[in-house]
């Protein structure tokens, strides 16, 4: 049993960490915010340079080889710094896809720009009455000639206003919630028929609701098989929430960190108020949420690479129900901390109890999991 | 002991349900249910509907507007109220100054202040918060000189809500510096349109501008504005905050927020079924309605007593109905966030008076959750509350 990195990751993270520190005070992040797309291209490609946009892929696609704990490392520190960037989006998800199962001509046509930071992407998944599950798929793609036609709605498409690229789940038979017949599909941001109304989200990002109609794609546009995706989604989908609970990791280790500086310098009463016991106790607990958290980060992490995909799922619905519970707790009492200050934009602390709530919804609330967790036989097996 | 109300108080909130319904302007009730901002316009229209039927000012001696009712009566205006729901009467107002300036004012300032109160010709804020001085309000520094007629103030208060739209703001100001901390302060009343007053506005996490800082910068007053005695203004605050508690607990606006996400829950879908349909959801949601049903009897038994001792003296017992109201408010908040699901997401934030195209009913719901975590930092934080219990009632 190691949980020490290893050297290379070691710099990977004084890297990013360096990177981040120099380049993504808060300040900065209003900043980056208020750009056109609602993110920063120059961070961006100082992501790119740096290789972290390149960082999942094989090398013979360009990138570095890296696994799971890379991502791990890299999706702690956006979250600690609270980025507003695309890289859940581009390289997670939408990356994650051409990974798993791209043709070498969908690589060779996407990862380039992917990895040098000149094209994003992102995954529209989300439809009207799916909620969390990813079956639940009403969004059509009809065989036409050698192609596919893709009609339907998707919503808060995270960073799908910027997107070059959309990977889309559609239905290529079946009914509405049947697992077979589902398919993912590479669509062109600017494909005729298609439709994108972006807006900031509650947290500073951006997300959009995208509409198909009668959006022409060649048959070289499924990435897998056009009648048997979800496992390949649900793969992503994982990825997806294993980097969401780094992220949010991240978010809270930095939201704990700011609490316990501002109650040590908040003076009320004549002391500071961190010398009052119940916030001394408060804070405590904070920490022992935030570390049962990185726990089931870990273990997450873990799992991503285990090939079993039942048991990959249970531990990764595991993490997601510890990481909401974890989330809500540490966000919350970060602002009861704060008092007054802690209810305003101008301060920080806000902004990542914010964000980590969008996290909590993210793919699955705690209660979807947890029943997911109980409908997979819990964690404990016989002995 | 007998916990249902006798068969005269149930025709009372027959009468007052009914006018609730009959008389709030439907587009205004509409906003409250759908998690929008009240305009001021709103505001002044209901409390001006409700004070030309003489309940304006219910709770205040008759002598000034009050209505007579008993504790139990009062309880049953407030509940039916907010279950309705109907925008409350402007707290500042009706529940804060007025009560200071009937009780400590001079004849005067009756005359003046308190019908205009109660029609909500002037609009009034609370100038008690400074930067330095929150949970220890007495460490306040605003100061209030004498010179002649008049006080000359400076300093600054902050988190003052709805200073935006305030005619008048009642301050805690400093006016004697040599003195111990709460016995050098004074309550006095500012016209916001004095020279000298500076009011900026602080956006709080959910996008909205409900609080403010109010600067003072030798901003001239009467001394006529003084209320009761110099340098005893930290007794009539205490006495302003004990009357607080009355509709601390909120137990009627939990109820309608718990009918709405019934109502929600039933409309969205989790896959193949609603929302209301998940076991784990109901089971959330009951175990809030238990917790409120508790704090509705605690309440009551607040109400109660106070019939037989008589107001006035703060009871630790509102302690309790802080503590538990504020937890049951958010945690309403977060079961709405949770019907919503991903659906919270679009970020509209809302002008006080107008619209935003994007805005709907889903895009009130995260930052009434964000917003509502107020409501255990302000009125005396829960922590605060904490203490008090632990003091008074345990005697730790
Ligand atoms: C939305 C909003 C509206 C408001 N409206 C008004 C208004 O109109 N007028 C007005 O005058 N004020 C208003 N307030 C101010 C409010 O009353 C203060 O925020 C409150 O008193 C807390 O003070 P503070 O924010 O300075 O926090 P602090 O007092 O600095 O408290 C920070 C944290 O320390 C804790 N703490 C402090 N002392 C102790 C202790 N002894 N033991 C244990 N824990 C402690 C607190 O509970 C809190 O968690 C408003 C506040 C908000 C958030």
């Amino acid at each position: 049993m190691d949980f020490d990195l290893s050297e290379e990751q070691r710099l990977l993270k004084d890297s990013v960490d360096g990177l981040l520190g120099d380049s993504y005070d808060f300040e900065q992040r209003k900043k980056y915010g208020a750009e056109k797309g609602g993110w920063s291209k120059s961070v961006w490609s100082k992501f790119a340079e740096q290789g972290l946009l390149g960082l999942p892929f094989s090398e013979s696609d360009g990138g570095f080889g890296a696994g799971a704990v890379e991502t791990m490392i890299v999706m702690e520190a956006l979250g600690k710094a609270l980025v507003l960037e695309p890289y859940l989006a581009t390289v997670v998800l939408g990356g994650g896809f051409l990974r798993h199962c791209g043709s070498a001509a969908q690589k060779a046509e996407h990862l380039p720009s992917l990895i040098d930071g000149s094209k994003t992407l992102a995954f529209a998944q989300l439809e009207k009455n799916s909620r969390y599950d990813l079956a639940d798929v009403s969004t059509t793609a009809k065989k036409s000639g050698a192609g596919f036609v893709i009609d339907g709605e998707k919503f808060v498409v995270l960073h799908g206003d910027t997107a070059d690229t959309l990977v889309v789940t559609a239905r290529t038979g079946g009914g509405q919630r049947d697992r077979a017949g589902i398919g993912a599909f590479l669509v062109p941001a600017n494909a005729k028929g298609v439709t994108v109304k972006g807006y900031p989200t509650q947290d500073g990002l951006r997300a959009a609701d995208i509409t198909f109609n009668g959006v022409e794609v060649g048959a070289d546009a499924a990435l897998g098989d056009p009648a048997n995706a979800l496992p390949l989604i649900e793969q992503v989908v994982d990825d997806a929430r294993i980097a969401l609970c780094a992220e949010a990791v991240g978010a809270m280790e930095e939201s704990l960190k700011t609490t316990v500086e501002y109650i040590k310098t908040r003076n009320q009463f004549g002391v500071a108020i961190g010398t009052f016991q119940a916030l001394q106790h408060r804070g405590s607990d904070m920490f022992v949420a935030l570390e049962q958290a990185r726990s089931m980060s870990y273990f997450a992490t873990m799992a991503g690479t285990f090939d079993d995909a039942r048991e990959r799922a249970t531990a990764v619905a595991a993490a997601k129900v510890q990481i909401g519970r974890s989330a809500r707790f540490v966000g919350q009492q970060a602002i009861q901390l704060h008092g007054g200050v802690g209810m305003t934009m101008e301060f920080k602390i806000g902004h990542y109890f914010k964000r980590l709530t969008m996290i909590e919804s993210a793919f699955g609330d705690a209660d979807y999991h947890l029943r997911r967790v109980s409908d997979l036989g819990g964690l404990v097996g016989d002995q | 002991m007998d916990l249902s109300f006798s068969k005269e108080e149930l025709a009372f909130r027959d009468e007052v349900r009914s006018f609730f319904r009959d008389n709030l302007p439907p587009a205004i009730r509409e906003k409250i249910v759908e998690g929008h901002h009240v305009s001021k316009e709103d505001l002044v229209t209901w409390s001006r509907i409700l004070n030309k039927k003489g309940w304006g000012v219910p709770h205040w001696p008759v002598a000034h507007g009050g209505t007579g009712w008993s504790p139990v009566q009062q309880y049953i205006f407030l509940e039916e109220l907010q279950a309705t729901p109907a925008p409350s009467p402007l707290a500042f107002g009706v529940n804060m100054v007025g009560p200071v300036i009937y009780t400590f004012g001079n004849e005067e300032q009756k005359k003046y202040y308190l019908p205009r109160i109660a029609n909500l010709d002037d609009w009034w804020c609370q100038g008690f918060s400074e930067p330095g001085s929150g949970s220890d309000l007495a460490s306040l520094k605003t100061s209030a000189k004498r010179k002649g007629d008049v006080y000359v103030i400076n300093g600054q208060k902050t988190w003052t809500t709805l200073a935006q739209y305030a005619d008048w703001i009642f301050c805690l100001c400093r006016t004697d510096p040599s003195a111990k901390k709460q016995s050098g302060i004074s309550f006095i009343l500012v016209d916001m349109k004095s020279r000298g007053i500076t009011v900026r506005p602080i956006q709080t996490i959910d996008g909205g501008r409900e609080v403010n800082e109010v600067f003072f910068d030798d901003v001239e007053v009467p001394v006529t504005n003084l209320v009761g005695e110099e340098n005893k203004g930290w007794d009539y605050a205490k006495f302003l905050l004990g009357n607080e508690r009355t509709n601390i607990a909120r137990v009627g606006m939990s109820k309608e927020r718990i009918r709405r996400i019934k109502e929600l829950a039933s409309q969205v879908m989790a896959g193949d079924r609603p929302v209301i349909e998940d076991p784990r959801f109901r089971e959330r949601l009951a175990a809030t309605e238990i917790e409120l049903k508790a704090l509705e009897l605690t309440q009551m038994r607040v109400v109660a007593n106070e019939s037989k001792n008589g107001k006035g003296k703060p009871d630790p017992a509102s302690s309790i109905l802080k503590i538990k109201g504020s937890e049951i408010q958010q945690t309403i908040t977060e079961l709405l966030l949770d019907v919503i699901g991903p659906f919270g997401a679009p970020y509209a934030p809302e002008q006080d008076d107008g619209g935003n195209e994007l805005a709907d009913w889903t895009t009130t719901i995260a930052p009434g959750y964000f917003n509502y975590r107020k409501v255990s930092i302000y009125g005396g934080s829960n922590e605060i509350q904490r203490n008090i219990i632990a003091k008074a009632v345990l005697g730790l």
